[in-house]
C-alpha cells in the first residue's frame, strides 16, 4: 500500500505523456517559424496590445483553477462550483481577446490568410489558433466535471478528474506563456 | 480519514476497478451481459482490439499489395493491354492499360497504406495491444477506453482513405510523402483535388489514433507491471514496443503540425510552402515567400522515426521468438536494450539524409551523414546478438522462427545498402532511383512484414487457441523469402544505372529500356509472391475456425507471462491473481533445465540473472 501511494495514477501518467506530445506539436510549429523567419520575405509586426490582456486573463484563470481544486479537496462544493465557473468564463474571455487580437491585425491590414497574407501573420494565426483549440478542450473538460458536481451519483468525492483538469489547465496556461514570449521576442 | 487519505483511497478504488474488473475468482467472468457489440465491435478488451487492428491491417495489406501488382503490371508490360483491367478500374484503365494518373495514384496509395495503415497500425497496433498487458502481467491497458478510441480513429481513417479511391478525380497521386506544391494546389493534378483533401483528413485521424495508442502503451508499460516485473525483466518485445510508442508520441505531432500548415495553404490562401508558382491554365499564383523545403523538414522529422516505428516492433518480436525457438537465452540482453535505445535516440537526428539533394548546406549534410552512419553501430550489435543467439542453439524451425531468421537476413541485406545511401556524395547519384526503392523495401518493408508474420505465427495459438497449418506456413515462408530477394535484388542494378523511381514507362528511354526483360521478371515474381500471401490469408482464417486445437497452456515452452494464462483467456487475462514474477524472461537451458518460466521462484542455490 505504501508503494502504491507514490505511484502516479495511470490516467495522470497518460495525461503527462499526452502533454509531451502537445509540446512536440508546438515545438514543430515554432521551429518551423524560426526557419521561415530566417528566409526572405518575412513581415515584422508588433503584436496588438490585447494579447497582453489575454495573457493576464489566462494567468488569472490558473489561480481560479487552483482554488477550485483546493475547495474540492476541502469539500466546499459551493465555492468549488463558483471557482470552476469563474475559470470557464476566464477561459472563454481568453479566447475572445485572442480573436480581438486577430481582428486588430486584420484592421491594420496585416492579412493572416488569403493571397495578400505573409507567413508571419499566418503563423501567428495557426499557432495561437491551435492553442485556442487546446484551451477550448480544457473548457469542455471543465464543463463536464462541473456538471458532474451536480450529479447525485458523485457521492465519494473522487478528486482525480478535477486534478487531471487542473494539470491540463495549468499546462495550456504555461504553453501560452511560452508562445507569447516566443511570438513577442523571437517573432 | 483525512482528505488526502480519502483521495488516495479513492484513486486506489478506481484503479482497482480497472485492474480487477473481471479478475475475481468466478470463472464465468467474461460471460456477464456481453453482447455481440460489446464483445466484438466496441470492445475494450486489449486482445480483441489487437485482433481488430490485425484484421483491418490485413485488409489494407491485401489492397496495398494488389495495387503494387497492378502498377508492376504497367512496368513489366508497358505495351500490353489487359481488358480485365478496364473492367476492374474503369476509366482509370481505358483500353486495358493503366493511365498515368492511375499509375501515380496507385503508387501513392500503396506507399501511404503500407507504411501507415499496415506496418504502423497493423503491426504495432496489433502486437502492442496484444502483448503489452499479457507480457507485463496486467489485466488490460491503462485506459481501455482510449484504447478502443484508438482503434476507431484508425477505422474511420481507413474509411476516409478508402473513400478517396472512389471520388471522380481519383485519390491523391503526388507520392506518399505529399510534398507541396503538388499536395498544396488543387490545380496541380487531378489527384490533388478532393483526393488530397480526403488524404489529409485520413492521415490526421490516423495520427490521432496512433497518439492515443502510444500514450496508452507507455503508461501501461511504466505503471501497470505485475509484482516483481522490473524493467530489466521485461521481454525485449515490450522494450521494443515501448521505444516504438515513444517515437510515435514525439514525432507524429510534428507531422500533424506540418499537415496543418498544408491545410492552410490548400484552403486559406496562405504561403507557408508556396512561392513563385505558375500553373498551366491558371497562371501565376499570388503566393510569395513560402518554402517547400520547410514541409520536407517537418515531414521527415516524423518520416525518419517512422521507419523505426515500423522496424522496432519487428526487432522485438524477432528477439523473443528467436530465443524461444533456439532454446537459448537471448545473447546480450542489455546490449539489445541499449541498442534499441540508441536507435530510438538517433532516429530523431538523421531526418535530413532524405534531403541531401534539396540544396542542403553541404556542411550540415556531412553532420547528417555522420549521424546516419552511426546507426550502423546499434544495428550491427543487434545482428550479431541474433546470430549468437542462434549459434549452437537447439533450433526449432517453426514457421514463426523461419520468418524471424528471414527478418535477420533481410535486415542485413537492406542495412548494408543503407550505408551507401547514407553518404551524401553517393546519394547525388542514387537519390530517387530504384536503388532507394530496393533498399527501403528490403530493410523496412519486407523485413518488418517478416517480423509481423513471425509474430502472427508465433502468437496465433494465444490469440485464437488454435495453431496455424505448418505446411502452408513453410510454403508461405519459402515463396516469400525467395520472392523478396528476386523482386528487390535486381532493382539495385537498375538503380545503379540511374533508373528513376515513380516513372510510368521506361520503354521509350534509350538508357533504361535494356531493363525491359528484367522488369517483366520482377512483375511475374511479384504476382507469385502476392499469391503466396493469399495462401497465408486462407491459412489464417481457416485456422481461426478449424485449426489444430491448442491443448497445453504453453505450446512453445516459453518463459513469458502470456503462456501462464488460460488457453483462451477472458477479459482480465488471469482468472485468479495476476502471477508474480521472479526472474527475467530468458532462462532457457539454465542448470540443465530446458526452460524456467518467469513465475518460477528462484531456487536457493540458483544464481539470479
Amino acid at each position: 500500500m505504501s508503494t502504491e501511494k507514490k505511484k502516479a495514477h495511470p490516467y495522470k501518467f497518460i495525461l503527462w505523456v499526452g502533454l509531451g506530445s502537445i509540446i512536440m506539436l508546438f515545438a514543430g510549429l515554432t521551429s518551423a517559424y524560426i526557419v521561415k523567419k530566417g528566409q526572405a520575405n518575412w513581415l515584422d509586426f508588433e503584436l496588438p496590445v490585447v494579447f497582453w490582456y489575454s495573457t493576464l486573463v489566462i494567468l488569472l484563470s490558473s489561480v481560479t483553477m487552483q482554488m477550485a481544486l483546493k475547495k474540492f479537496k476541502e469539500r466546499e462544493m459551493g465555492q468549488y462550483r463558483g471557482f470552476i465557473t469563474l475559470t470557464v468564463i476566464l477561459g472563454l474571455v481568453f479566447v475572445v481577446t485572442q480573436m480581438m487580437g486577430f481582428s486588430a491585425l486584420e484592421a491594420n491590414s496585416i492579412a493572416l490568410t488569403g493571397p495578400r497574407s505573409n507567413s508571419a501573420g499566418s503563423f501567428l494565426l495557426v499557432i495561437a489558433g491551435l492553442h485556442i483549440l487546446h484551451v477550448l478542450g480544457g473548457v469542455i473538460a471543465l464543463a463536464i466535471i462541473f456538471l458532474r458536481a451536480y450529479s447525485v451519483k458523485t457521492k465519494f468525492y473522487n478528486a482525480l478528474p478535477v486534478e487531471l483538469a487542473s494539470i491540463y489547465w495549468h499546462f495550456v496556461d504555461i504553453l501560452w506563456i511560452y508562445l507569447f514570449v516566443f511570438l513577442q521576442f523571437v517573432g | 480519514m483525512s482528505n488526502e487519505a480519502a483521495i488516495i483511497e479513492d484513486v486506489h478504488v478506481k484503479s482497482a476497478t480497472i485492474h480487477d474488473a473481471h479478475g475475481h475468482q468466478d470463472h464465468g467472468h467474461h460471460e456477464h451481459h456481453e453482447t455481440f457489440l460489446s464483445k466484438y465491435v466496441f470492445s475494450m478488451d486489449h486482445k480483441m482490439i489487437a485482433k481488430q487492428f490485425l484484421i483491418t491491417g490485413m485488409v489494407w495489406a491485401v489492397l496495398g499489395g494488389l495495387m503494387s501488382v497492378l502498377f508492376r503490371l504497367q512496368l513489366g508490360y508497358p505495351d500490353a493491354s489487359f481488358p480485365w483491367l478496364e473492367s476492374l478500374l474503369g476509366k482509370w484503365a481505358k483500353g486495358g492499360q493503366i493511365t498515368p494518373e492511375a499509375y501515380y495514384a496507385l503508387v501513392t496509395t500503396h506507399g501511404t497504406v503500407l507504411v501507415f495503415f499496415v506496418l504502423t497500425a497493423g503491426l504495432s497496433g496489433t502486437f502492442a495491444n496484444f502483448l503489452i498487458p499479457l507480457q507485463i502481467g496486467a489485466r488490460d491497458m491503462a485506459s481501455p477506453f482510449l484504447n478502443m478510441l484508438s482503434y476507431w480513429f484508425f477505422f474511420i481513417a481507413s474509411i476516409v482513405m478508402l473513400s478517396s479511391m472512389f471520388v471522380e478525380t481519383g485519390p491523391f497521386s503526388g507520392g506518399w510523402t505529399a510534398y507541396p506544391p503538388l499536395s498544396a494546389l488543387g490545380d496541380a493534378s487531378p489527384g490533388s483535388k478532393t483526393g488530397m483533401d480526403l488524404w489529409i483528413i485520413a492521415m490526421s485521424l490516423f495520427i490521432v489514433s496512433s497518439l492515443l495508442g502510444g500514450l496508452n502503451y507507455i503508461a501501461t508499460i511504466l505503471n501497470m507491471r505485475t509484482k516483481g516485473m522490473s524493467m530489466t525483466r521485461l521481454p525485449l518485445t515490450i522494450w521494443a514496443l515501448f521505444f516504438t510508442a515513444v517515437l510515435g508520441v514525439l514525432s507524429f505531432p510534428v507531422l500533424l503540425s506540418g499537415m496543418i500548415l498544408l491545410i492552410f495553404d490548400r484552403n486559406f490562401g496562405t504561403s507557408f510552402y508556396l512561392s513563385d508558382i505558375f500553373v498551366n491554365g491558371v497562371g501565376a499564383l499570388p503566393n510569395e515567400g513560402g518554402s517547400a523545403i520547410l514541409y520536407q523538414h517537418l515531414f521527415w522529422f516524423l518520416g525518419h522515426p517512422e521507419v523505426y516505428i515500423i522496424l522496432l516492433p519487428a526487432m522485438g518480436m524477432v528477439s523473443e521468438i528467436m530465443s524461444v525457438s533456439s532454446r537459448k537465452p537471448i545473447f546480450g540482453y542489455m546490449a539489445m536494450l541499449g541498442s534499441l535505445f540508441a536507435i530510438a535516440a538517433l532516429a530523431f537526428l538523421v531526418w535530413a539524409h532524405h534531403m541531401f539533394v534539396t540544396g542542403l548546406n553541404p556542411f550540415l549534410g556531412s553532420v547528417f551523414v555522420l549521424l546516419t552512419l552511426l546507426i550502423a553501430v546499434p544495428s550491427a550489435i543487434k545482428v550479431f546478438n541474433w546470430l549468437t543467439t542462434l549459434w549452437r542453439g537447439n533450433i526449432r524451425f517453426t514457421p514463426g522462427m523461419l520468418f524471424a531468421i528471414g527478418f535477420v537476413s533481410l535486415f542485413i541485406s537492406g542495412g548494408l545498402t543503407g550505408i551507401w545511401l547514407g553518404n551524401a556524395a553517393l546519394d547525388i547519384h542514387l537519390h530517387d532511383t530504384y536503388f532507394v526503392i530496393a533498399h527501403f523495401h528490403i530493410v523496412m518493408g519486407v523485413a518488418s512484414m517478416f517480423g509481423m508474420f513471425a509474430g502472427v505465427y508465433h502468437w496465433f495459438p494465444k490469440m485464437y487457441g488454435r495453431f496455424m497449418n505448418n505446411t502452408l506456413g513453410y510454403i508461405h515462408f519459402w515463396v516469400t523469402m525467395a520472392g523478396a530477394y528476386l523482386i528487390f535484388w535486381p532493382m539495385h542494378y537498375e538503380g545503379l544505372a540511374g533508373m528513376p523511381r515513380r516513372y510510368f514507362d521506361f520503354s521509350i528511354w534509350e538508357s533504361f529500356k535494356q531493363f525491359g526483360e528484367l522488369n517483366k521478371f520482377i512483375t511475374i515474381v511479384s504476382m507469385i509472391v502476392f499469391a503466396a500471401q493469399i495462401l497465408f490469408l486462407i491459412n489464417f482464417f481457416y485456422s481461426i475456425f478449424k485449426g489444430r486445437k491448442v491443448t497445453t497452456q504453453n505450446p512453445w515452452e516459453a518463459n513469458t507471462l502470456e503462456w501462464t494464462t488460460p488457453i483462451r483467456p477472458g477479459h482480465g487475462n488471469w482468472p485468479g491473481e495476476i502471477p508474480e514474477v521472479h526472474r527475467w524472461a530468458y532462462d532457457y537451458g539454465k542448470d540443465g533445465k530446458d526452460f524456467i518460466q518467469q513465475t518460477t521462484p528462484v531456487g536457493a542455490d540458483e544464481s539470479t540473472h
